[in-house]
């Protein structure tokens, strides 16, 4: 039904309905937000004192090959117009070749992305499913042993260089113990067994019904998986004492004591009620930072993600390949929030 | 490799050599060949167009060439290959190939006459980098349909612009470059005039033992028989090349038989190799050279003397013996070890009251301020704060300018550094790659823009050198051609500006049941078809 709304003249005119208000603005947001990105990256690329041009015809080209390809990388054209080519392309899905593995970026992404999505994903699963519950528990149990091996866990956690414990994991689970596989996402046996579907080799492998490649990829993701987990486990957990013990703490859990709710009541189904939306948002970024590309993880693991990716790139300045990177990790960074606001809408009605 | 990942390199080497790794579980199987190396600098198969170094091991065992090396005896030169036998005209200008019968494409055609002209000739109307290895000899896009020709699917007529040695030539047909392509199936998948550039960059159809089945960039490269080579099979059927940036975790792989080489490991982790049961190193002289070269734009750095100076006042030993151990050797000629005409003559060695002595004859007693512009590779950055500390003990003022590779490329192609630190490999297997640039400067002009000579981007005017350059490689008589090189090179070593200090040794981690593992030496790329288990 088409409302109205009357303005100061007297006249009636179709009012916008607020969800499509709402929706234009962050539609707007987002591509301003993209764009915005796209532009600051471009802009450093080319000012970055390396040469692209070297990058391509390497050391040994004559000045003729220079020239030419100087021209055909566009370079000879003012920087706003280079960018607007480029937008240009973009916007028609093409985000150029890579002058490090001579292929389409986009092409790259798909290979790339998938494993640092499966990788990221199982570590955020592990850091939330041991995090949150190791956080409440040590803001009940304030000040006890519970507490303090939460609270070394999350220093060390913290302080601890992920490449040092990296090595440290491979060394010990892979190397002394051969507990787990060593680097790369797959044995060298069940490479190329699975055809892709959705980039992730463990869900690729049990949707082709392949149990040896899923052991096999498990086997290969399962430590840098719980090498990140415990990073997000340390955040996560903080975050979460620190929310619970400002909850334990108000009036209104006294008052629920008071009435003769038990314990569990009072603690899940009261206080971490409270502090869903706020753990909604913690949980969010630390997902987006581990999708962002665990860099040192992945290189450590021989683990081909976004992050390896962008970072190789850049140093060879490879900047189809940063671009198009910069564009995945932007608009996955956009879709993270928009995701838990709306799950913030959900979960709290007065934002309904 | 940077200073972060150098440390945890070495934060690992460290745990390891503590730690006894006692779980050996796994094997590759006999007839499987599983290396980790780094590999992200491919940017393509295409033979036309690859000039990195893990594209020519792969490219090497994919394509066969008019002329190829034996890997188990580089020392013999080029040998028959594609082409059975060679003639040379009266006037030295036109080369005549008898092709061999017996070899097949991994498509399934045979390997024609007509296959080698339209390889080369694609190479040159490509006009890739690596294409003036090719077109150094007269060859260009508008003359190639005269000038390589098959007039027949038994014969190939090359036709050069002038009388060159023999050697030089057929040196160059055994770069990745002169890799023979199946004509049907390039011109089969040409997109806008191509001639399947496109399709060639991933796709490989070669007649070598092997065809690439698969290639994950940064990630692996896959290869399996060709079931249509026809030399003897090898015993190896697959080879896997995995892309391990680490040292460390490589050391780890080899330590439990899950890869059979390793090929990136660090000083400290061959060591720490050295006492593994069933684990090898194997070492093999390579062809890169460590070199510094001063400007001659700068005035002092033009002083003869104050050169001289600062080649005496370099700590070859020290170098070579700490921080290059077993990775670089000292050598100070610009043809590495085990090229035509390679001498190992090593005039200078660490003497600071001697240098100090040739600096005081110098117009420049005190020395002065100098720029060592120097990439951020941990290697370089060790050698420059050597030469800082040592030419510092001259009295100079030592800068060192660190950046990308690219930064100090740039720097260096636009002749605006004052000190040069950098490495120098061969393009193709002929004397004539190290001299032609190290000893070559036609024209030293700014205008000239020869950025491709190093003596051009140090601006040094060589006339006389640059004459017997061009005259060794017309020289058809090896053992003259040999004695021309001999008699540059001890020239070049002193009056250059240029101090060439080592030469790479590649330190390769293997299974002790690995056999025949070449890594090309100074002169070419790695051969697997040769290796056993």
């Amino acid at each position: 039904m088409t409302q109205s709304v009357t303005t100061a003249d007297g006249r009636q005119s179709p009012s916008i309905p607020p969800w499509l208000r709402k929706t234009a603005a962050t539609l707007l947001t987002v591509a301003v937000t993209i764009l915005g990105l796209l532009f600051v990256t471009f802009m450093i690329g080319r000012v970055m004192p390396i040469d692209p041009v070297l990058a391509v015809v390497g050391e040994r080209a004559t000045q003729a090959q220079y020239d030419e390809t100087f021209a055909a990388l566009g370079l000879d054209q003012p920087l706003l117009v280079q960018f607007g080519i480029y937008l240009r392309d973009v916007l028609q899905g093409d985000f150029g070749r890579s002058i490090r593995t001579g292929q389409e970026v986009a092409t790259d992404i798909a290979r790339v992305f998938p494993a640092t999505f499966e990788l990221a994903t199982l570590g955020t699963i592990i850091g939330v499913v041991l995090g949150v519950p190791l956080g409440v528990l040590a803001a009940v149990r304030r000040g006890s042993w519970i507490d303090q091996i939460a609270r070394f866990v999350g220093l060390i956690g913290y302080s601890m260089p992920i490449f040092w414990l990296g090595l440290v994991g491979l060394l010990v689970f892979y190397g002394i113990l051969g507990w787990v596989s060593g680097p790369g996402r797959v044995g060298i046996f069940y490479q190329g067994i699975v055809e892709p579907i959705t980039g992730m080799l463990l869900v690729d492998s049990l949707l082709r019904g392949e149990w040896d490649v899923f052991k096999s990829a498990f086997s290969h993701i399962i430590l840098p998986a719980s090498l990140l987990g415990y990073y997000s486990m340390a955040y996560v957990s903080r975050m979460t004492r620190s929310f619970m013990l400002e909850q334990l703490s108000a009036e209104y859990i006294i008052t629920a004591r008071v009435k003769g709710l038990s314990e569990w009541q009072v603690i899940w189904g009261h206080a971490f009620r409270n502090i869903r939306i706020q753990l909604i948002t913690v949980i969010a970024l630390a997902y987006a930072n581990l999708l962002e590309g665990s860099v040192l993880t992945e290189i450590i693991f021989a683990w081909p993600g976004i992050g390896q990716y962008i970072t190789t790139s850049l140093l060879a300045n490879d900047m189809n390949a940063v671009l198009g990177g910069t564009i995945v990790i932007g608009s996955i960074f956009v879709g993270i929030n928009i995701f838990s606001d709306l799950l913030y809408r959900f979960f709290d009605p007065r934002a309904k | 490799m940077t200073k972060k990942y150098t440390f945890v390199a070495l934060a690992l080497s460290a745990l390891i050599s503590g730690a006894a790794i006692t779980t050996a579980s796994a094997e590759t199987p006999p007839n499987m060949l599983v290396i980790a190396n780094r590999i992200d600098d491919i940017k393509t198969f295409d033979p036309a167009e690859s000039f990195e170094f893990a594209g020519a091991d792969v490219s090497r065992n994919v394509y066969e060439k008019l002329v190829n090396f034996d890997p188990l005896d580089l020392d013999a030169g080029y040998q028959p290959q594609l082409a059975e036998s060679w003639e040379i005209s009266e006037d030295g200008k036109t080369i005549t190939f008898t092709m061999a019968e017996g070899h097949v494409f991994s498509t399934g055609n045979p390997v024609t006459a007509k296959d080698a002209e339209f390889s080369l000739r694609r190479a040159v109307m490509l006009n890739k980098t690596p294409s003036f290895i090719l077109t150094q000899f007269g060859f260009t896009p508008e003359n190639v349909a005269e000038t390589i020709v098959a007039p027949d699917d038994n014969t190939l007529v090359l036709t050069l612009d002038k009388p060159y040695a023999l050697s030089f030539v057929l040196n160059c047909l055994t770069a990745t470059i002169g890799g023979i392509v199946d004509m049907t199936a390039a011109m089969e998948n040409e997109v806008d005039g191509d001639m399947g550039n496109a399709w060639l960059r991933t796709n490989t159809v070669g007649s070598g033992p092997y065809k690439v089945v698969d290639w994950k960039p940064n990630e692996s490269v896959l290869m399996d028989l060709n079931p249509n080579y026809g030399g003897d099979t090898p015993a190896m059927e697959r080879v896997i090349v995995q892309h391990i940036q680490e040292s460390a975790t490589q050391r780890l792989q080899l330590e439990r038989g899950d890869i059979d080489v390793a090929r990136n490991l660090s000083p400290e982790d061959v060591a720490g190799l050295a006492d593994v049961d069933g684990v090898k190193i194997v070492d093999e002289l390579r062809g890169r050279l460590m070199y510094w070269s001063a400007n001659q734009k700068n005035d002092m750095l033009s002083d003869p003397n104050v050169i001289a100076a600062l080649k005496l006042a370099a700590d070859y030993e020290g170098m070579s013996g700490s921080f290059l151990k077993g990775q670089y050797t000292v050598h100070q000629a610009f043809l590495p070890k085990t090229f035509l005409g390679a001498i190992d003559d090593k005039p200078f060695s660490f003497d600071i009251e001697a240098a100090k002595a040739t600096l005081a004859q110098s117009a420049y007693p005190d020395c002065g301020p100098i720029k060592i512009s120097v990439r951020d590779a941990q290697e370089r950055i060790d050698i420059a704060q050597s030469l800082q500390n040592t030419w510092g003990q001259l009295g100079c003022d030592i800068e060192l300018i660190v950046g990308t590779g690219a930064q100090t490329l740039d720097r260096y192609r636009a002749r605006e550094h004052d000190i040069y630190l950098g490495a120098w490999g061969p393009d193709y297997p002929d004397p004539n790659t190290n001299a032609g640039t190290f000893a070559f400067n036609p024209d030293n002009s700014d205008e000239a823009g020869a950025t491709g000579l190093l003596a051009w981007r140090n601006a040094w005017d060589l006339p006389k050198l640059s004459e017997k350059t061009l005259a060794a490689v017309v020289e058809n008589d090896t053992d003259a051609r040999r004695a021309m090189y001999k008699d540059i090179q001890t020239e070049f070593q002193n009056s250059a500006p240029f101090g060439i200090m080592f030469q790479q040794i590649e330190q390769n981690g293997m299974r002790s049941n690995v056999e025949n593992f070449v890594a090309g030496g100074a002169t070419t790329a790695v051969s697997y078809w040769v290796i056993t288990k």
